[in-house]
């Protein structure tokens, strides 16, 4: 259990910086040795309306928002009265001594006497919190030493000046808030969000291909690929269309890259063409549709998981596919190496759904070690026998040798129709089924694969919650809580959706009294999904289709409701 | 040298006296003349009857999704640009279903030649309306005549300043193998659209049409005059010009890559000291 567990949230309008400054004190804070979860809540604009970082600081890792605050750092006068009712009793208000702290324990800045200028308003931020936290004053100025390097020495010594005198002023203000107890500071910790994890995975996997259209959640995946592009040697283009940008990886597949196509479920619902083809032509190829609530264009900028069935069935025709839903911001790094692992070796679609909640949120973890990973599977370099090389030759599994064009004297032939074993147009109603059954025997080898679902909890709970892809920390938070409360819970979560295995959990919900499955959609699909799978009722059904996370604060309450 | 026949014979499922057959040869005797061996191309198409191609011939090929050739066909280009890229497909596939891929491709620039067989109507879907059929010509899914106005895709390439644009006629196979040897020699991306009768859909544009009409472009056209070639581009009456309509000298994709980047990517290791360093950033 957590020995301290506080909440901060900085509040204001886009544009104001609270992004920068929620960073920039996460960054000092993991390096101080705290555990770090943050996520961000913002609107579909460049300017104005009203955002906020919220940052959740503990000793132990946490997975999920708080539904209160200990600290609410306002940029703006809105940015109080929207988070006014989170505030803890005892709680403080951080705001600028023009602003209203509406009766609340307050901290007021004179920002136009401490900032040389309102450029540097966001450091007088990051000085005061740092101070009221009880923070040491080095970390943050090493931090804006290194951030503000490319801009020369003046700009840093300007940048310190600040902080620190930010930093001095603080101290009479110190008993408005309880500093934070030690920790011991790491130095390999890393501070990274999920999408950004995601790419990591999938560099460390040797993704080499990535082409995409800009869509929000997805893009930050790209992003984080072109960032790294030079030192990890991946080509990365923003292309015409999502149907472009599938069509385009699957040819950068062919010719060897292990490749990747961030998007969004609008995207994906112009891929689903292409996600058909990379079936038929046994193609490997990775998706990450990071979900927002739909449909159409729904809220761009908020968080669902309504598209699960959607990546279960988007594209015509059956083809085997595989659709991993990672749970926290360390596993979106696994599941973005493994994603690229088995698209390459069942050479098949696959499929990572996550959401704008997991997409967006900061944690501190350990830092990411490659070594750790399993072996991505290469293609057949060999070029034997190049004159009967058959791209889909019959195999036991239903795997076929893939060789690359170009790399020998074998000749590679792709094809989207039905095919024979060396990819020419077939109408032949045995070599059909044949074609057809080789796809059977792969989703039969993927299945004996799926990553098994986490359960925890007795042997035959009152309670079992059930939960798929990022929705799994709020859950484990909401059972420790019940937990403590006297109550039989159990949870199961699964990080992979499709296919699934029912073997390796059928039993935990046979075992169970009373089954609730917790999603963040309005059809509760992935309920839908295990009950067509086990024939195994469901009787509760918590779900949030409001655009917002799901909380353990939104769990328990809605537990209790009839 | 190489031969014709390195590329194989094949049972095509062409109707007798399609253009298809000549383009078809005519694209197996460029690659001979350039010597490119079959393992050294890749034939990457659409859907349609022109894009059966990579069926019919020896060499690598990838058979996609209607309208879909071109994004296929550059990826492969920038993944393996060892690879002579050829992307045959008909009208409709590129024109029309893969319109914005075909402006997009343009403007990308990648080292690679779109082949349209262009014979200005749907074959594989039987006798509907092209991009490029003309205004008021009867087909049985506009049986009142056309009314869209025809696509110039000639015209279109060069106001873009493509790279390379050429047009030519299956019925002039030498003509065809000097344009599409030059097209695969320019770099950049390079568009060249050849008239083709469908002995069965299209009874206006016939072979004798074509013939009537088509006649060579001479040593006085300048391809790097981009008025002329806008000239040129918008003769498509008694006459119509064929050859190498303009050319561009714009950088070929890939300048802005890095020079340290293996090819064909994907074949080398993943490099973990650079994933530490990587790491380390978010530290």
């Amino acid at each position: 259990m957590a020995t301290f567990d506080r909440t901060i949230i900085i509040a204001g309008a886009a544009g104001q910086g609270l992004v920068t400054v929620g960073e920039l004190l996460s960054k000092v804070l993991t390096r101080a040795g705290y555990e770090i979860f943050a996520t961000q809540y913002y609107m579909s604009r460049i300017r104005g309306g009203h955002n906020s970082f919220r940052l959740r600081i503990s000793d132990q890792p946490q997975y999920s928002s708080s539904d209160t605050c200990d600290i609410l750092f306002a940029f703006d006068q809105d940015a109080v009265s929207q988070h006014f009712e989170m505030l803890h009793e005892d709680g403080t208000v951080i705001l600028s001594d023009k602003l209203n702290a509406m009766d609340r324990q307050c901290v007021s800045i004179p920002f136009a006497e401490l900032a040389p200028k309102p450029l540097y308003e966001n450091v007088v931020a990051l000085g005061v919190l740092c101070a009221l936290l009880g923070l040491d004053s080095a970390l943050p100025k090493q931090l804006l030493s290194e951030r503000f390097a490319p801009k020369g020495e003046k700009v840093i010594e300007d940048n310190i000046a600040t902080l620190q005198g930010a930093y001095e002023w603080s101290q009479q203000v110190a008993d408005k808030c309880s500093r934070l107890p030690e920790m011991y500071a790491h130095q390999n910790r890393m501070l990274v969000n999920g999408n950004t994890s995601i790419a990591l995975g999938a560099l460390a996997a040797g993704v080499k291909f990535c082409s995409f259209y800009p869509m929000t959640p997805g893009s930050s995946v790209a992003q984080t690929l072109i960032n790294h592009s030079k030192e990890m040697g991946v080509v990365v283009e923003q292309v015409e269309d999502e149907i472009a940008a599938l069509n385009m990886a699957l040819g950068a597949s062919y010719a060897g890259a292990p490749s990747i196509v961030p998007t969004s479920g609008g995207g994906f619902a112009l891929m689903t063409e292409a996600v058909s083809l990379a079936g038929i032509m046994e193609q490997p190829v990775v998706v990450v549709l990071a979900q927002r609530p739909g449909p159409a264009t729904g809220m761009p900028t908020r968080t669902e998981q309504g598209d699960l069935l959607f990546a279960m069935f988007g594209g015509h025709g059956e083809f085997p596919r595989i659709i991993y839903a990672p749970s926290s911001v360390e596993e979106c790094f696994e599941i973005g190496h493994k994603a690229i692992c088995y698209s390459e070796k069942y050479q098949t679609p696959v499929i990572i759904l996550t959401d704008q909640f997991l997409a967006d949120a900061l944690q501190s973890v350990d830092t990411y070690d490659m070594h750790q990973l399993c072996q991505v599977h290469t293609p057949d370099y060999s070029d034997d026998h190049p004159e009967a090389y058959k791209r889909y030759l019959l195999t036991k599994d239903g795997v076929s040798p893939r060789r690359l064009p170009g790399m020998g004297k074998s000749i590679v032939l792709a094809d989207s129709h039905a095919h024979n074993e060396r990819g020419n147009i077939t109408e032949d109603k045995q070599l059909r089924n044949v074609m057809v059954e080789k796809m059977l025997l792969k989703e039969n080898s993927i299945r004996n694969e799926v990553i098994p679902p986490r359960y925890s909890g007795g042997e035959h709970p009152d309670t079992l919650l059930i939960c798929w892809g990022s929705v799994e920390g709020a859950v484990r938070e909401a059972a420790a809580v019940m937990t403590e409360r006297g109550e039989d819970v159990a949870v199961i979560s699964f990080s992979q959706v499709w296919p699934l295995d029912t073997m390796q959990f059928s039993h935990y919900l046979n075992n169970a009294k009373k089954r609730v499955c917790i999603e963040g959609n309005s059809n509760a699909q992935f309920a839908w999904l295990l009950k067509g799978l086990t024939c195994i009722p469901i009787e509760k059904i918590i779900s949030r289709y409001d655009g917002r996370p799901i909380t353990a604060g939104y769990i328990i309450n809605k537990m209790y409701e009839e | 040298m190489r031969d014709i026949n390195d590329y194989g014979h094949y049972n095509e499922a062409w109707c007798p006296g399609c253009g298809n057959f000549d383009i078809l040869k005519a694209l197996k005797q460029t690659l001979a003349e350039l010597d490119i061996p079959p393992h050294k191309a890749a034939i990457i198409s659409g859907i349609g009857q022109a894009a059966k191609i990579p069926h019919y011939i020896t060499a690598n090929g990838f058979n996609g999704l209607h309208g879909r050739a071109l994004p296929p066909a550059q990826a492969v280009k920038i993944v393996n640009p060892e690879l002579t890229v050829i992307a045959p497909s008909g009208d409709g596939c590129m024109y029309g279903e893969g319109g914005n891929h075909f402006l997009a491709a343009i403007r990308r620039n990648v080292d690679m030649v779109a082949l349209v067989h262009d014979n200005q109507v749907y074959g594989l879907t039987k006798g509907q309306a092209s991009p490029t059929t003309l205004e008021g010509q009867i087909t049985k899914t506009q049986p009142m005549g056309v009314t869209n106005a025809p696509f110039n895709p000639v015209e279109v390439a060069i106001s873009m300043r493509a790279n390379f644009v050429a047009r030519s006629f299956s019925g002039n196979t030498p003509h065809l193998v000097e344009t599409l040897k030059a097209a695969v020699k320019h770099p950049g991306f390079a568009l060249v659209d050849v008239f083709q009768p469908c002995v069965s859909f299209n009874k206006v544009n016939t072979f004798g049409w074509y013939k009537k009409r088509c006649y060579e472009l001479g040593e006085d056209h300048d391809p790097t005059n981009w008025d002329a070639a806008i000239q040129k581009a918008n003769e498509f009456g008694d006459k119509i010009p064929i050859g190498v309509l303009f050319t561009n000298n714009r950088p070929a994709y890939g300048g802005h890559l890095p020079k340290e980047l293996v090819y064909p990517l994907g074949t080398e290791k993943v490099d973990s000291i650079a994933f530490k360093k990587v790491v380390k950033k978010y530290c």
